[in-house]
């Protein structure tokens, strides 16, 4: 089937969703992502790559979190960045989305970010926007929040590198959640054997079981064996209605506290993409405690959209097929250097 | 004016002919089926070898968009699509603005439909005020002004006091009630089938058994009050068993289903396509295998192109925020053809659900073929292939999720009162 | 063509940076290995530095990949390798190696991407081999061998199992 995140080559053209994406290009951009991590650490903390390049930030919903993290990715490749908050502004004045798109292509911005509270924003936008400019979804509705789960993968393989022997549980909200679609999908093409979510019948959404994840009601039987705790975010407006009687009660059933946490493995990890809400989804002692990662998800959240704007920022696909360089040290003779991946004509030294 | 069709193949499935006749018109009747009416010379002879001559459709429900949404559509753009399609009589729901809840507005389409001449306009009434589900219309003026019948169109009626005593009140003068069943809450702000395609796009659902509760209620009361019910648009397995049963006991119940529904699932929406943004929802595979199958076995009786023209900015938005809908009335045809076909039935069955049966639910004349009833011809090619295509179709609704696909059958002469108000050109 | 045996053109150039870090002050130098072939000559180099004369000296790897010309061209490389600095560069004397040298926007990408670290004293380019064809007003200081080769020639550096280097010749897939 036609993808529209993809080129005629195969290649990353817009990032919209995790599903569907090949492994091949997930790798490709995790392992983009490692080599930005250390760009953060060095004197200078910027990279001419996205130089002369202006990346706009369309935030049809509200979200200074998101879009910081995104604006100093963009930044730290040297981009130009343009932020619009059209939640509130021209959205207000009866401009449709495509009103407000077309006035940035006008405008020759290169890449947009957007988000939308509605699912399939991203996809519409990137459906209408010209061919040289690449559409990143940072969030549309319930639907995906790609570089969430990809930099909670990335988080995931820097503290447990064998993916293919892991047992992730994901806890709380699935219904609302577009990380926690993104997380699944992630996880589940990456290879990890057993996803599993966790949560009361009224925040699964229907057949969840056929997105490859096994289903748990109570905290106890899901957690247990569990390397990676992935928890979800729970909408101050859903916590008491008809989803959910009280926060108070939800912290008692699906809330991780320490005493939850020891149902897991002793090296279990915890993630949460924030903001989080103590005492509600999760305790403090937990959030602020040493199986916590929250943080440096923050932090690699940065170099995983550095690389998903570097894949996508050169307005030309990423040549995957070229790639000649095989790891050093195998059984025949590897190329390096020289002719080698990229370097036809532009040479070497 | 007499006319001779000659040499084309008759379907009339209320008269159950299925035969080579020669139909012969006289001022606007029919004057003749095989046998030439004695002293008949043609002014004009039509050649339908290898042609179907069927009666001019009847479609459940057709969207004018008049009054109120005339940037939509208009009544002479979407009576040129009717006619365009070989539909001759049509059904409209109160849904316009103003709501079609007063004799007045009622005359007044079809005063302006039968100055255009292209087609018949049914107009459905409300049956309650501005379809708020609380103050019954009158129903009899507006019978009186044209109304063939009582529908909320896509709103319901939540408060099951008012259901009952409308029911009640339609009863009491035989009136039949149009209604499409889907239980407000469960299906509030849903846009999708609420099943594995829903929860991968994010969408909110809307769960089959909306539609199964308010059937059930719907034919308790009907049973209780002894309403005359048309259920509109049935779109699950379990709408359709609930239909058999009913049908079974003896309740008064009809049923339809829209030909997208006949052919699409969820999983044409695909990424997010706003074309396949209807209402109800389309739904599994194993409910359009249902639906199919209720067509067959005569537990829908009918099929309506649910004709929805929308105008290309209101799809121009993402899935849930862009207005439901599909332009219908040209692929009614090719799609009733198309089930035939897909579900090893007869092209007769096929031609039936699309004008004797559909007529007879309205209590219309028209749908038939028989001596001395007006001429409302449908005449076509059951072979011809041709693409959906925006420019090509009439409707200024270019918004079907078939845009681009290839249909078979085409409309090559459409004859209302004898005279010919389409030819393929 | 006969190519010159890769190894004995490292044991050349060895000598030649050898001396260089000898007069500067082993505590005064750097080693930096561009990716692929540089990293595996330097590793070399390192550990016959410290075999031979004892002498342990600061070493990093680079690819340049964030900082070149054929970008907008090309996009990013396919199997990106990270950067890795992790010494102070600002007034070190940084010998830079590579394995061929061809138009010299490597060097320049490689140059730009060390001054992101710091200022260094100076920075010496050491290659095995120089291909001519130089695009930039840079060319090696110290180089194992000169072979001319045309545009449509790919010449490479490979390694095996058993670290010995190999030169291969192609046509280029331009």
């Amino acid at each position: 089937m036609f993808n529209p995140q993809l080129n005629t080559e195969g290649n990353l053209k817009h990032l919209l969703t995790i599903e569907g994406l090949p492994k091949r290009i997930l790798n490709q951009i995790l392992d983009t992502a490692e080599t930005f991590v250390g760009v953060a650490e060095r004197d200078i903390k910027k990279v001419p790559l996205l130089r002369g390049k202006t990346v706009c930030n369309i935030f049809f919903e509200n979200s200074t979190r998101t879009r910081t993290t995104f604006e100093i990715a963009a930044k730290r490749l040297s981009a130009d960045v343009i932020n619009l908050n059209v939640g509130t502004s021209s959205q207000s004045k009866g401009e449709t989305i495509l009103d407000t798109v077309d006035n940035l292509i006008a405008m020759h911005a290169d890449m947009f970010v957007v988000r939308h509270a509605q699912s399939g924003a991203a996809h519409f936008i990137a459906q209408h926007v010209p061919d040289g400019i690449s559409v990143i979804n940072a969030g549309d509705g319930r639907h995906a929040h790609p570089t969430q789960g990809l930099l909670d993968v990335f988080t995931v393989r820097k503290y447990k590198p064998d993916l293919h022997n892991l047992r992730v549980a994901l806890v709380g909200d699935v219904l609302h959640s577009r990380v926690a679609r993104s997380e699944i999908h992630a996880l589940t093409s990456l290879g990890v054997p057993e996803v599993r979510v966790i949560a009361p019948k009224t925040l699964l959404p229907v057949d969840v079981e056929k997105l490859g994840v096994h289903v748990f009601h109570d905290m106890k039987a899901g957690l247990k064996d569990v390397d990676v705790i992935m928890m979800l975010r729970l909408q101050n407006e859903r916590m008491s209605g008809a989803l959910l009687p009280s926060a108070q009660e939800y912290f008692k059933t699906f809330g991780l506290t320490q005493k939850t946490l020891n149902y897991a493995k002793p090296d279990a990890i915890v993630l949460h993409p924030g903001p989080m809400n103590r005492g509600v989804e999760i305790d403090s002692s937990v959030a602020d405690g040493s199986q916590s990662v929250i943080l440096p998800q923050v932090t690699y959240g940065i170099a995983v959209r550095m690389a998903v704007m570097a894949l996508l920022g050169s307005g030309y696909p990423s040549s995957l097929q070229a790639a000649g360089g095989q790891p050093s040290q195998t059984g025949q003779p590897s190329v390096g250097g020289g002719n080698g991946v990229n370097s036809n004509t532009g040479g070497s030294a | 004016m007499k006319i001779h069709i000659k040499n084309g193949h008759l379907i009339d499935p209320k008269n159950k002919i299925d035969a080579k006749h020669d139909v012969f018109i006289v001022a606007g009747k029919i004057a003749g089926i095989g046998n030439m009416p004695d002293g008949f010379v043609a002014n004009q002879t039509i050649d339908a070898t290898g042609l179907i001559v069927a009666p001019g459709l009847v479609d459940l429900s057709v969207r004018l968009r008049e009054p109120g949404s005339d940037y939509q559509a208009t009544l002479n753009s979407e009576l040129l699509a009717a006619v365009a399609g070989g539909v001759t009589s049509l059904a409209c729901p109160p849904d316009t603005n103003p709501v079609l809840d007063e004799p007045g507005l009622v005359e007044m389409l079809k005063h302006r439909a039968k100055l255009l001449n292209l087609a018949h306009v049914y107009p459905l009434g409300a049956l309650t005020r501005q379809l708020e589900g609380k103050l019954l219309t009158e129903m009899y003026a507006l019978t009186q002004a044209g109304c063939v019948g009582f529908s909320q169109a896509d709103t319901t009626i939540t408060d099951t006091q008012v259901l009952w005593r409308a029911f009640e009140y339609a009863a009491t003068f035989g009136y039949t009630l149009f209604l499409r069943a889907e239980d407000y809450y469960l299906a509030k702000n849903g846009v999708a089938h609420d099943g594995e395609i829903a929860s991968r796009l994010g969408l909110k659902g809307i769960p089959a058994a909306a539609e199964a509760l308010s059937i059930a209620s719907i034919l308790r009361i009907a049973q209780e009050t002894k309403t005359r019910i048309h259920l509109c648009r049935l779109s699950t397995a379990e709408g359709v068993d609930l239909v058999r049963q009913a049908k079974k006991q003896g309740v008064q119940v009809t049923a339809d289903v829209s030909a997208q529904h006949c052919h699409l699932t969820d999983m044409d929406i695909g990424y997010f396509n706003t074309h396949a943004n209807l209402k109800p929802p389309l739904r599994s595979n194993r409910d359009k295998a249902a639906l199919c199958q209720g067509l067959k076995d005569g537990i829908i009786d009918a099929i309506c192109s649910d004709h929805t023209p929308v105008n290309d900015d209101a799809k121009l938005l993402p899935f849930a925020e862009a207005e439901a809908g599909a332009t219908g009335l040209e692929l009614l045809l090719p799609l009733a053809l198309k089930w035939a076909m897909d579900n090893k039935t007869t092209l007769f069955d096929a031609i039936a659900k699309i004008t004797s049966q559909p007529a007879s639910i309205l209590g219309i004349s028209g749908g038939d073929l028989s001596l001395h009833a007006d001429a409302d011809v449908c005449i076509f090619n059951p072979q011809t292939e041709w693409k959906v295509n925006a420019i090509q179709l009439k409707s200024k609704g270019k918004n079907t999720p078939f845009l681009g696909l290839d249909m078979t059958g085409k409309v090559e002469y459409t004859f209302l009162h004898g005279q010919i108000i389409y030819a393929q050109v | 063509m006969t190519l010159p045996n890769p190894e004995t053109l490292l044991a050349d150039i060895s000598a030649q940076i050898k001396m260089q870090i000898e007069s500067l002050g082993a505590a005064n130098c750097a080693l930096v290995g561009i990716h692929s072939g540089g990293v595996w000559l330097m590793d070399s180099l390192l550990k016959s530095l410290k075999s031979e004369i004892g002498l342990a000296i600061e070493s990093g790897t680079l690819d340049a990949a964030m900082y070149r010309d054929d970008y907008n061209q090309r996009g990013l490389k396919a199997e990106p390798k990270p950067a890795n600095i992790s010494f102070d560069i600002t007034d070190k004397h940084i010998i830079l190696i590579d394995d061929i040298f061809y138009t010299g926007r490597t060097t320049r990408a490689a140059m730009n991407e060390l001054f992101d670290y710091g200022r260094p004293a100076s920075i010496t380019l050491a290659v095995l081999i120089n291909r001519g064809g130089a695009e930039l007003p840079i060319a090696p200081n110290i180089c194992g061998a000169n072979v001319a080769l045309t545009a449509n020639q790919s010449l490479q550096l490979s390694i095996d199992t058993k670290n010995k280097l190999h030169l291969t010749l192609e046509a280029a897939n331009v």
